[in-house]
């Protein structure tokens, strides 16, 4: 496995409060990678500075071999690393088949287009020509995720798609990672849900009070470690 | 019974002028959120650009579209790109300022060069030349087509809002232009994209504003006025509706001019006044907005 996305001691600032101190993360190529936390550990902070739209006071970030720390989020993203935002985000003034579209204008061709987007989504197919806002929660976060892959992204970052959603309805947007995965892309997904994270992903981060409290391969991290990682009990 | 048919026919065509001179307003305002309050100077600025342009290369007045409307795009991307886009997003006001320097220069800037004497484009038999309409009423032809041009710019600029891609980013970047980036668009260059085919408006309403009549380097803040009503009866955002919004402010005046001479602009601004105290969000504002 090769390394495909790598931060070292990344400092970032949230307005005027301080973030993120320093913190290591490395995704390989084709892994799924959770971020956990509590609000406020700095999880969203760190997925806006990888893209970004939040400029690093210190440290470095390097994806697919190239320094991008200080590239500007258009360049970023037109490289190959998407961001499903917090709140989906989507255009209120496109519908939801420009939603996809826009997505694609300035990317490179790849697995994901209009049609593989609609058959990993059908119910998008049947409301493609509907205002995005007019669409249900759970149909709202498969544009937004749809949206990102039309940029046939190589890493694919989720910050909690979760939020607000019912749990049958992250369950169902959670089936469709592995089709993600099997067309190649990385998935970092940021989730206070710790159940669902663990689940989906192969290694785990989590943070709090924006430092790395522990790290590790799903599988081998106890409940009690993760949840003293979580809230910082001792 | 003439009289009234004849009355909402000018006001109609008038309105095709305000139309032309209000689109570049209502694109920059729509996408964002800008108000450029130079907007009349650089019509009369595109108009001094056609005069120098009809004299330089003996072309009819409409030739010179082919010039002046891709010299003004391009001022109309520098200006945003230079200039603007420092003072977009933030509050309304910084752009009002930057604008109101910029109208500033501009008239001085003609003054100086071109002196404050009246120009008219002359565009031959086009400028007097009317289509006789039944006994009593008869129209001109160039009035005729500028409501024309009007309208085929709006059609064309509404399927490019619609069904291009460009159009998309436009909208797209007006909504969210934080996020619009993730999809790898520049908003500085969206914007300036966005001005520039605002400015590609100003420079058709410019010319055919100094063939349809005199002007001076100090007409600019009027159209400013006219336009800025138009925009906001016909509904921010909507450009049919600021098409609507032309006609009215044009009838409203003719009807005005109708009772004398002397009340045509006032009855434009009672026009104005009166829609903004009853339905103050204009005649069709977009309601796709959230």
């Amino acid at each position: 496995m090769s390394l495909l996305l790598e931060t070292r001691g990344l400092t970032a600032f949230y307005g005027d409060f301080q973030a993120l101190y320093g913190i290591d993360f490395e995704v390989e190529v084709g892994e799924v990678v959770a971020i956990i936390g509590a609000n406020g550990a700095g999880k969203s902070t760190f997925l806006r500075s990888l893209v970004g739209l939040v400029r690093p006071v210190g440290g470095g970030i390097r994806f697919d071999g190239d320094t991008i720390d200080h590239v500007p989020a258009p360049v970023i993203a037109r490289r190959g690393l998407a961001l499903v935002p917090e709140g989906r985000r989507l255009f209120p003034s496109l519908n939801v088949e420009e939603n996809l579209m826009i997505g694609a204008d300035r990317a490179s061709a790849g697995p994901w287009t209009l049609s593989a987007v609609y058959d990993l989504f059908p119910i998008l197919r049947e409301r493609r020509m509907a205002p995005a806002t007019a669409l249900s929660g759970g149909q709202q976060q498969m544009v937004a995720i749809g949206r990102a892959l039309m940029g046939n992204p190589r890493l694919l970052l989720c910050d909690e798609l979760s939020l607000g959603l019912a749990p049958i309805v992250v369950k169902d947007i959670y089936a469709i990672f592995p089709h993600i995965r099997a067309a190649g892309a990385a998935i970092v997904l940021v989730e206070q849900d710790i159940g669902q994270a663990l689940l989906a992903a192969e290694r785990v981060y989590c943070f709090q009070e924006g430092r790395v409290s522990l790290s590790g391969r799903a599988a081998e991290l106890s409940r009690e470690r993760i949840s003293q990682a979580y809230f910082g009990l001792h | 019974m003439a009289n009234v048919v004849d009355t909402l026919l000018q006001g109609t065509l008038l309105g095709g002028r305000y139309a032309l001179m209000a689109l570049g307003l209502s694109l920059a305002f729509g996408i964002m959120r800008l108000v450029n309050v130079a907007h009349g100077d650089f019509i009369i600025l595109a108009a001094y650009l056609a005069l120098v342009t009809v004299n330089a290369l003996d072309l009819h007045p409409l030739a010179a579209l082919l010039i002046v409307v891709p010299v003004m795009a391009a001022l109309g991307y520098a200006v945003q790109r230079g200039l603007l886009n420092r003072a977009v997003g933030r509050d309304i006001m910084p752009a009002l300022l930057i604008t109101f320097g910029l109208s500033v220069i501009i008239q001085n800037g003609l003054l100086e060069i071109f002196s404050a004497d009246s120009r008219r484009l002359q565009a031959g038999a086009l400028s007097s030349i009317g289509l006789l309409l039944g006994e009593s009423i008869s129209i001109g032809w160039f009035p005729l087509m500028t409501l024309v041009i009007a309208a085929l710019v709006i059609a064309g600029l509404e399927q490019l809002f619609r069904h291009s891609r460009l159009g998309r980013a436009f909208r797209a970047v007006s909504d969210d232009p934080e996020i619009v980036q993730l999809m790898g668009y520049d908003p500085r260059h969206v914007y300036a994209l966005a001005m520039a085919v605002s400015f590609g408006t100003v420079g058709i309403a410019g010319t055919l504003f100094g063939i349809g009549t005199i002007f001076d380097p100090a007409l600019g803040p009027p159209q400013l006025l006219f336009a800025f009503e138009a925009v906001i009866i016909g509904g921010l955002g909507s450009l049919w509706g600021t098409l609507a919004g032309s006609m009215v402010l044009g009838i409203a005046q003719a009807v005005g001019f109708r009772v004398d001479p002397g009340w045509g602009i006032l009855f434009g601004h009672a026009a104005f006044l009166m829609i903004l105290a009853v339905r103050p969000q204009g005649l069709f504002p977009r309601t796709r907005d959230a």
